[in-house]
């Protein structure tokens, strides 16, 4: 047993980490709160020059080869930086579904990110060609997730294929949101220094500790479960950690607002972009609800 | 990444289990917190011992047989999986027998070790104080110095101290230089509690067992050779067997598994209540959780990197898990909860567990340690 990442993917996950601090900085993430696209212009192609995209892909067709495992941490790193691109979508689910590299790929169960802008959409239905599909749009809590219905004859795609798909979307997810975790525990414990009341630092008081210290215990039992899960590929697993993923990422968007107080609550400061985007990935690809039935289904 | 236990590791899982299922006490043992269930415990750990079970990760010579740390977890699963009872010894072997290898002399490694893995002795912890509990550097009981007879005499009063009653030594931290700063001037002591001058009084706790003492210390005489780590140097030390008792050796994964695995078995048994099932897969999932953040930081720990404040956030990980499944199981007994005859074992398992987030320092407490030293919050 060796529970650890090697230093290969701990160099990729700080080559990524290092990119996205000057490619999807708070403020490129809320400038594309009201672009176009929601997306960060030119990002999406840095990310696919770097491998990362591609790289579940056989090399024979244009990946690297490697295992989910190998891009778990790179999905943690767009979470932690609120990424706004389908990047789980595409690396996680699109890449080994369809052994292609050179297709943006959305998805959802049924609602589905970004759909407007991928080639190609896959939900539980099936998948779809975007020109085939037709595209009802709503607006998001999370403004950068462009959110659509999906209408359309799907191409049908195995069931077991489908299943094993969104089931490393929802490991990918879960990544993401130990990711957000941070970035929101990280932010708090900042302000939590700085911030003075009474003549001290409001973190120097237990109210405001034991609230950030239960939201970093929860951060610490999900994430081994998140890369267990993408190591082993079992779907299984996959619900485990999805589950335990969205529990400490709600619990610390909690905890980070309530630690942050009023200044939490403006939109001018940059928790919310970070904490919608938890609320948002808790319902996506399966609830918590959904992923402890699958469990059960397994265990009970 | 390998998650994967090699075959040697699978073939001592085979052995632990095939043992443990032929010599396991049935039916159970009584509570281990009375007099008369300490006694059949210590048979049971006897038992262990003799097949070279009680403590497996210790060195040969001293009753062990060397397991790593890996080994050690896959025995624990084992144990608990077989319906083994909680270790009355663990004081002990968890939570001293780790500082004694850390800070104890050569001498007295092998005079105190082997008769703790036999049972011979066993050991209650002598903490806290009618006025110190979470303030544990706030201790008064006092050693002082008697050149003349080579060591200390103690004097003073420990509460709240597990097993007291019935075990035969006791580890406790004295202060030795009253003049010193509170985390300085304290010494670490074994006490043989048969020593004159040492009265025990068992106090009944929650659960109705006589499984706590005060223990009273007048005079008492402890030779040089019964300190542990350097005079003055008790904080230290004693910080060592805290981060054993937070961390993983006191609670390992296997007994939450175990919990978690009996939960499921009431589930069925009461009916499969769909109103709460949700909540019986939730603590079955934070029981895998506790076994993938227990061998994540094993990993670590093989690997040389220290656990440090961590073992806070294991502390309150599993204590409170422990509250959550036991409350679940009172749910799914509905009104058999009260009963303590058959089901029982879950309104005392109850009780115990709600004692979890309370010893080894409160969880208010561990989630300052977490504030400030994971989080790097000011401490005022």
């Amino acid at each position: 047993m060796r529970f650890a990442f090697s230093d290969e993917q701990l160099a990729l996950r700080d080559a990524v980490r290092e990119l996205l601090e000057h490619a999807c900085t708070p403020a490129q993430l809320r400038a594309a709160w009201t672009n176009e696209s929601g997306r960060i212009p030119g990002l999406w192609q840095q990310l696919v020059e770097m491998g990362v995209i591609g790289m579940l892909a056989p090399e024979a067709d244009g990946g690297l080869g490697l295992r989910m495992v190998d891009l778990v941490l790179v999905l943690e790193e767009s979470g932690r930086s609120g990424v706004p691109e389908p990047v789980v979508e595409t690396a996680a689910l699109g890449v080994p579904l369809f052994g292609r590299t050179d297709v943006t790929v959305a998805a959802g169960h049924e609602l589905v990110p970004w759909a407007d802008s991928a080639d190609v959409i896959v939900t539980r239905d099936g998948s779809f060609r975007r020109e085939d599909a037709e595209l009802i749009p709503h607006p998001s809590v999370d403004g950068s997730r462009r959110m659509f219905e999906v209408r359309g004859t799907p191409a049908p795609v195995a069931a077991g294929t489908l299943d094993a798909a969104f089931a490393r979307a929802a490991v990918g997810v879960a990544a993401q949101q130990c990711g957000l975790s941070q970035r929101m525990l990280d932010l708090t414990a900042e302000y939590a220094k700085e911030r003075r009341q009474f003549g001290v630092p409001i973190g120097s008081f237990q109210a405001v500790k034991h609230q950030l210290a239960n939201a970093r215990v929860a951060l610490e039992f999900a994430r081994p479960l998140v890369y267990r899960a993408a190591a082993t590929g079992d779907p299984v697993h996959a619900s485990m950690a999805k589950c335990k993923a969205d529990d400490a990422a709600l619990l610390t968007a909690r905890a980070a607002l309530q630690c942050h107080g009023a200044i939490g609550y403006t939109t001018e400061y940059d928790l919310h972009l970070y904490m919608k985007r938890a609320w948002a990935l808790a319902r996506s690809m399966g609830d918590g609800r959904l992923h402890r039935d699958l469990v059960g289904e397994a265990i009970l | 990444m390998d998650l994967s236990f090699t075959p040697g590791e699978e073939a001592f899982r085979a052995e632990c289990r095939a043992w443990l299922d032929a010599n396991v006490p049935r039916p159970p043992l009584p509570s281990g917190d009375t007099r008369a269930g300490f006694a059949a415990h210590l048979e049971w750990e006897r038992k262990l011992y003799d097949a070279r079970y009680a403590v497996v990760s210790w060195p040969r010579e001293v009753g062990g047989r060397d397991a790593s740390l890996w080994e050690w977890l896959i025995f624990e699963e084992e144990y608990y999986r077989a319906g083994a009872p909680q270790r009355v010894t663990q004081n002990g072997i968890f939570l001293l027998a780790p500082t004694i290898f850390e800070f104890g002399t050569p001498e007295q490694q092998s005079r105190i070790l082997p008769m703790m893995a036999s049972g011979e002795q066993t050991w209650c912890q002598g903490w806290s104080e009618p006025n110190a509990g979470s303030d544990l550097a706030g201790i008064a009981s006092k050693a002082v110095r008697d050149d003349t007879a080579g060591g200390w005499r103690l004097s003073g009063q420990k509460t709240w101290t597990t097993r007291g009653a019935f075990c035969t030594h006791l580890f406790g931290l004295f202060r030795s230089d009253p003049a010193a700063e509170r985390h300085q001037g304290l010494t670490y002591f074994l006490v043989d509690l048969a020593t004159p001058g040492v009265t025990v009084r068992g106090v009944e706790r929650l659960d109705g067992d006589e499984g706590f003492a005060e223990v009273f210390f007048d005079d008492v005489f402890v030779p040089d050779a019964d300190v542990l780590g350097e005079p003055n140097q008790g904080w230290a030390v004693a910080m060592a067997t805290t981060g054993s008792e937070r961390g993983l050796t006191l609670r390992s994964p296997g007994r939450f598994l175990a919990t978690a695995q009996r939960l499921i078995d009431l589930y069925h048994e009461r009916g499969d209540d769909p109103l709460l099932r949700d909540r019986v897969v939730a603590a079955y999932v934070d029981a895998e959780a506790y076994r993938w953040q227990t061998f994540w930081t094993v990993t670590r720990l093989a690997e040389g990197v220290s656990a440090g404040a961590e073992s806070s956030m294991v502390k309150v990980f599993w204590s409170e898990l422990d509250v959550r499944m036991h409350e679940l199981a009172l749910e799914l007994l509905s009104e058999h909860a009260e009963l303590l005859d058959g089901d029982g074992a879950w309104m005392k398992g109850y009780e115990f567990a709600l004692a979890g987030p309370i010893y080894a320092g409160t969880n208010e407490i561990q989630r300052n340690v977490i504030a400030e030293r994971v989080l790097g919050l000011p401490r005022r």
